[in-house]
Parts: C-alpha cells; sequence; structure tokens
C-alpha cells in the first residue's frame, strides 16, 4: 500500500455554457429525461459548443501528512477541483482515491441559522461539517474557547456581530478531525489578530500529520503553510513544485503582460458593483508603461476604474506586496485629509488614480501591486492582491558597486556620515 | 465518521457516476445525526420569534375544522358518513396537514438549503427526509386535541386502532415520495416553489376531508378516485382512530400501499438520478 492520502487521476469538469439549463430545456424534457438513456437526447448532451471544461487532465498526489496548496487566478478550476475532492460536485472524467475521512472547509457557517444561540449552532454546524454528537460535546468549551464568544454562546446568532459569527463558524470548523483538510480561503475573512489565530491553527493541523490541500489567494499564507503547491491556469494544472517557486512562477506568469494588466468581466464579482476596475499599470519616469522600472528613478502606478453610480466616502488605493506574501506599504488616494473632502463624492464616470512612488526605495527584486477600493467600514468594493507585478532593476542604487544581493525589500539612499572619533 | 474508525477504514472513491442508483442506506445511517440535527432544526426555528409557538401546529387544524364545521357542515350540510361534523373533519385534518405539510417544506427543502448543497457533501436526502420528520412532530403535537373531541363526542377506538401507526405511515411514504419529486425537480425549476402550494389544496379536494367519500356513487369514478393514495389514507385513519371499522379493510389497505409505495420507489430513483447534478445547477 502506498502512503498517499490522496490520488487525483485525469479528473476533468465540464460546465455548461449558461447558467440556467432551462433556456434550452422544456419542462417536459426534464420529466421524461430520467427514463430515457442519456445518448439518445439531443438537447441535454453537452457539446463543444454549449460547455467548457473547468478542469482539464488534473493529476497529482499527495502523501499523507502534506500541505498541498493550489493557487491560480479567479475561474483557473481551483474551487471546482475542491468541490470535486470534497465530493460536493462529481467529476465528468476521470477518478480520485482520499484515504480517510475528508473534511471541507469551502466556506465557514455553512448551515448556521440565524435564530438559533451560538451553542445551537455549533451543535448543528458541527453535525453539518461531520462531527459526531459525543465529539462535539467533547470539544464544546474548547470550541467556545477559541470562538472568544463565550458570553453570547446561549444569544441567537443573528444578534451577532459579523466578526463575532465568523470566530464562531472558524472555531467549530477548526475543531474538525478529518485526515484530509480541504481548505478554500476561510483565511480572507476577519480581522488581522483573528487570521494569525486561523493560521497558527492551520500549521497545528499539519503538524498534526493530516493532510491539507489549501486554496487561497493570500501567498504569505501559502508560503507559511505548505511546502509544495501546484499552480492552474484555465482550468489546467501547469506546474507543481516547491511554494516558493510555485508562487514566484504563479506572480510572474499569466496575469502581468508588459507592465499592465486589464479587467475583464468575468474577473469581477458581481458584488464589486458599482465599482467595475477597468485597468492598472507601472510607468517609468519616462510615461512609459513598463514592467520594469530602475530603483534610482521615481516610477508611476496608474489606475483606472469606472462607478456605475456615485459612491461617497470611497477610496481607491494599492498595496505593495513582497513575492513572499509581505506588505510592503498600503496607500490610499485620498489619505491627504484636504483630498478626502474635495472628493467626497466620486460621480459617476470614468476615473483614473495615479501616485508616484519615490526614487530609491525599492530594492532590486520583483514587487506585486494589489488593489482596494472602499469605503472606511463600510463596505469593500474591490479587492485584489495581486493584480500587477513589476521588477525593480538595482543599477545604479546605493552599493550596486559590489555585485552582491543585498537583504530587504526597500533600499533607500541613506545620507551617512563618516568621522573619526579619537 | 467516529473517531474509533482509523483511516485505513475509509477510502473514498471519486468518478462519475452512471444510471441508475438505489439510496445507499448504509450511508444514511451513517448520517443519522445529521438527520436528526436537521429536523431539530427545523423544529426548533418555526415557531422561533412567534408568540404561540409550537400551538400553532394545533391552531392550523382547529381553525380550519371550525371553517369547515361552518360552511361545509351546518351550511352546505354535506355529508360526512353519519360522523358528527366536527370530529368527522378534524380526524381528516390532522392526516391531510401531517402530509401536506410535509409535502410544502420537503418539497423546498433542498433550494432553501443551497448554501450547504453547494458548500458541503452530505446524502442529499438528508434534507426532505428531515423536514418530513420535523412535520411528524407536529401531528404529535395536535392529536391531543383530536382525542378530545372523541371524548367529548364519546368515540372510542376498537381493536382496528392498531392500524393507525399502518395509515400514519402510508401518510409520511406518499408525503417524502411526492416531495423528493418535487425537492429535486425544484433544484432545476423554480416554478414548483408555485405549483406545490397549488396541488396540495387541489389534492385536498380530491381527497375526502370536508366531504365523505360516500357521495362518489359511480364506481367508474370511484376506481379513479381512490387511486388518489391519499383517499384510503384519510378513510383509514378516520375509520381506525374512531372506531368504525369492524373488519379489516384488506382491500384498501393494499390499494393505498401499492399506489404510497410505487410513489416513494420512483420518487427515491428520480432524486438519486438528479442528485449528482444539485451542486452544479442549485
Amino acid at each position: 500500500m502506498n502512503d498517499y492520502a490522496v490520488e487525483v487521476h485525469e479528473i476533468g469538469k465540464r460546465y455548461r455554457i449558461g447558467a440556467a439549463p432551462a433556456a434550452y430545456r422544456t419542462f417536459r424534457e426534464t420529466l421524461t429525461e430520467p427514463f430515457n438513456k442519456s445518448k439518445s437526447k439531443h438537447h441535454g448532451k453537452m457539446t463543444d459548443d454549449n460547455s467548457f471544461w473547468a478542469l482539464k487532465d488534473i493529476s497529482f498526489n499527495v502523501k499523507q501528512g502534506q500541505a498541498l496548496g493550489i493557487i491560480g487566478r479567479n475561474g483557473a478550476g481551483k474551487s471546482t477541483l475542491l468541490k470535486i475532492l470534497s465530493r460536493v460536485t462529481e467529476p465528468t472524467v476521470g477518478s480520485a482515491v482520499i484515504k480517510g475521512r475528508v473534511g471541507s472547509l469551502l466556506e465557514v457557517g455553512t448551515g448556521f441559522h440565524p435564530e438559533l444561540t451560538g451553542r445551537e449552532n455549533i451543535y448543528l454546524n458541527g453535525a453539518i461539517l461531520g462531527m459526531r454528537r459525543t465529539e462535539i460535546d467533547r470539544k464544546l468549551d474548547e470550541i467556545i474557547a477559541f470562538s472568544e464568544v463565550e458570553e453570547f454562546i446561549d444569544t441567537p446568532v443573528k444578534r451577532y456581530s459579523s466578526g463575532m459569527y465568523l470566530r464562531l463558524a472558524f472555531a467549530v470548523a477548526a475543531h474538525l478531525e478529518p485526515e484530509v483538510l480541504v481548505v478554500d480561503e476561510v483565511l480572507a475573512v476577519g480581522d488581522a489578530e483573528f487570521q494569525r489565530k486561523c493560521l497558527g491553527k492551520m500549521t497545528d493541523v499539519t503538524n498534526e500529520g493530516r493532510t491539507i490541500l489549501f486554496v487561497s489567494h493570500n501567498m504569505s499564507a501559502i508560503l507559511r503553510l505548505t511546502n509544495e503547491t501546484i499552480v492552474l491556469e484555465k482550468g489546467k494544472m501547469v506546474m507543481r513544485a516547491p511554494s516558493v517557486e510555485a508562487v514566484d512562477y504563479y506572480l510572474s506568469h499569466g496575469f502581468s503582460q508588459g507592465g499592465e494588466r486589464f479587467w475583464t468581466t468575468e474577473e469581477i464579482s458581481k458584488d464589486a458593483a458599482p465599482f467595475t476596475p477597468l485597468a492598472i499599470r507601472v510607468l517609468t519616469d519616462r510615461n512609459h508603461v513598463s514592467e520594469t522600472v530602475r530603483s534610482t528613478e521615481s516610477f508611476q502606478v496608474e489606475f483606472e476604474y469606472r462607478l456605475d453610480a456615485p459612491i461617497t466616502g470611497l477610496r481607491v488605493g494599492i498595496y505593495l506586496i513582497s513575492t513572499r506574501g509581505e506588505f510592503i506599504f498600503t496607500s490610499f488616494d485620498v489619505d491627504d485629509p484636504e483630498k478626502f473632502t474635495q472628493y467626497g463624492t466620486r460621480e459617476k464616470g470614468k476615473y483614473r488614480s495615479r501616485c508616484t512612488i519615490p526614487a530609491d526605495l525599492l530594492n532590486e527584486g520583483k514587487y506585486v501591486i494589489g488593489v482596494n477600493a472602499s469605503t472606511f467600514k463600510i463596505k469593500r468594493y474591490f479587492h485584489e492582491e495581486q493584480a500587477l507585478t513589476f521588477n525593480v532593476d538595482g543599477t545604479g542604487a546605493p552599493g550596486t558597486q559590489w555585485p552582491e544581493t543585498r537583504s530587504g525589500m526597500i533600499r533607500p539612499r541613506l545620507n551617512w556620515e563618516i568621522e573619526g572619533i579619537d | 465518521m467516529g473517531l474509533e474508525t482509523s483511516p485505513e477504514d475509509v477510502r473514498v472513491t471519486i468518478k462519475p457516476s452512471n444510471g441508475w442508483k438505489i439510496i445507499d442506506f448504509k450511508e444514511l445511517k451513517h448520517y443519522k445525526e445529521l438527520i436528526f440535527f436537521m429536523t431539530w432544526r427545523d423544529l426548533k426555528v418555526r415557531y422561533k420569534q412567534t408568540i404561540l409557538g409550537a400551538a400553532w401546529a394545533i391552531i392550523q387544524p382547529v381553525m380550519t375544522m371550525v371553517v369547515f364545521s361552518i360552511f361545509f357542515g351546518n351550511l352546505a350540510k354535506v355529508p360526512s358518513d353519519g360522523i358528527p361534523y366536527p370530529l368527522f373533519s378534524l380526524a381528516g385534518l390532522l392526516p391531510w396537514q401531517l402530509f401536506e405539510n410535509s409535502l410544502r417544506n420537503a418539497s423546498k427543502s433542498l433550494v432553501a438549503n443551497r448554501n450547504m448543497i453547494t458548500k458541503i457533501y452530505f446524502p442529499r436526502i438528508v434534507l426532505p427526509l428531515s423536514s418530513v420528520l420535523a412535520c411528524i412532530v407536529d401531528f404529535f403535537v395536535a392529536l391531543p386535541i383530536l382525542i378530545g373531541f372523541m371524548i367529548y363526542y364519546r368515540y372510542s377506538p376498537n381493536i382496528y386502532a392498531l392500524l393507525i401507526p399502518y395509515y400514519l405511515l402510508l401518510t409520511v411514504i406518499t408525503a417524502f415520495g411526492v416531495s423528493l419529486w418535487f425537492s429535486a425537480m425544484d433544484v432545476m425549476y423554480r416554478d414548483i416553489g408555485y405549483i406545490v402550494p397549488f396541488i396540495s389544496q387541489l389534492w385536498m379536494y380530491l381527497t375526502p376531508i370536508a366531504y365523505g367519500s360516500g357521495i362518489i356513487s359511480n364506481p367508474k369514478l370511484q376506481f379513479i378516485y381512490n387511486l388518489n393514495p391519499m383517499v384510503g389514507v384519510v378513510n383509514g385513519f378516520r375509520s381506525s382512530i374512531l372506531g368504525e371499522y369492524i373488519k379489516l379493510p384488506i382491500q384498501s389497505m393494499i390499494l393505498s400501499a401499492i399506489i404510497s409505495i410505487l410513489i416513494l420507489v420512483s420518487g427515491l430513483f428520480y432524486f438519486r438520478r438528479m442528485e449528482k447534478q444539485f451542486a452544479d445547477v442549485i
């Protein structure tokens, strides 16, 4: 017997194009469909014209106790893959064998009912996630303690703040003890403190020797939790490599083309409305769109977007992130209080927010720009942590007379004074 | 999924499924706690933030009985097989409401829990099943009222009261079977949500609740009428609880059972057949 916990063999999943099959199937056909042989029906059959492969030819193995990361852009098939492995949906072709119980955290709080109390929801949600009642009884105190909502545990969860709700939901999920844990982006919620706690819990889970399949857009979480990562692109697996390499590949391929990136409609979630991101680009100090800027020269980051309705209190900004996922800075276009007053309400229309990043700031290497459009504490319209990557060329930067790699993400030109003190 | 099972015991093979499958009862047994918790949730939530709470389970049939008694019993003088009209209609309404509530709740159970279906694996049949189970509890809450009326009208059951569980079982089987069809279709066509209340209303008029089935005298018509499994079930329940039977009604027992089981089995197959696409289509 091999020691693979998960074996995936040539899995593929085909979906119909157009969400509603009702558009071309009549009610009568549906009633009679199960009585016909699937081959004889002409309407229900999927052809290349009316369907697409969300996943194709995916094969990989995961060893017992390994944490495998899965990354890819929106629509690359990550979630479909996890749904197949957690048996929510069936593959169209191929097969997979999973040894042990599978626990899936495709979303925390599934099955939570607002009218039930925290305690009642722990039992309900636990049962939904596949825990036995005795198991929940045993872990109840631990779950409540982890969630930090002790005082409100007998209050209906509809009275909870969204933070409390998420904490409770994650607490239940975190105490599942399956042999194989399938996790999709659950860490993207909650405040920073709670995210740290979640990440810590996930690390514990890996250390306990459980197998984890982990999907995230958060590259630092991927790097922290996994040793190996697969990269999906348009439903195909393009790479499986140590996480550092895979993240590097992912960040530098596919979505940055020559220092400029345009968003297509499919990439934008409906929740973003009325905000629509259009493009982001990096401009050198000579106003050329470029993938590479010089460390010794200033450069600009330009973000174009459209508002389909006026938004009050909108702030549009960028993150600068290292390829290891560490944040270097966050800056919004209305950080200046005067600007914020001036642009209190942005009317409907197209906009461009542009900022200049000073010379002599960044060390040579690859960087990632993320974007964020939100109103403070009200709504996050759009957020993408990997919007664009660019390179910084260090030629002429302080200290480049020595051909060595300087540690650190920034490389400021500091004013040194040297004096003899004898 | 007990802790006592070692990982080697559980091996899940994921592959496309084909053809007809029967419900995996072994797996369903495995999920019995989920069935319990979903039933419990249904009950718990149904009367939350209501003043009268579970009393609604009693008020509904009683109010309907009052209305029926005034309009059908007193004004229209609808024949009630020689039983005092209020008692007659209440004894029909209880199994009927068990049927109707089960049908209505279970039919929408999949769509109502769509976030569970798209996020987590479990046998989908748990959802309609637990909806039906929750309605059985309501039935037993309302049952004492009927017993009260029986005492008032001095009716007492005889030995054939032993048939009551049989008829209740048929009620549940029929409701569950029809709900399997409707809930699976509801995933694809939300029209079902509009059709079900209409169908259940129509179905009630085709079932001897407000009137005695004696009014249908044409034998041909009677035969068609009896194809409605709820005719045999409602008559059977009423006669067995009110002590009207003097011999075992073998013929109607068998006919109702055959039709109910046919509905259930076809529903089970249809549901299983459609189940695999629920998460994609819902």
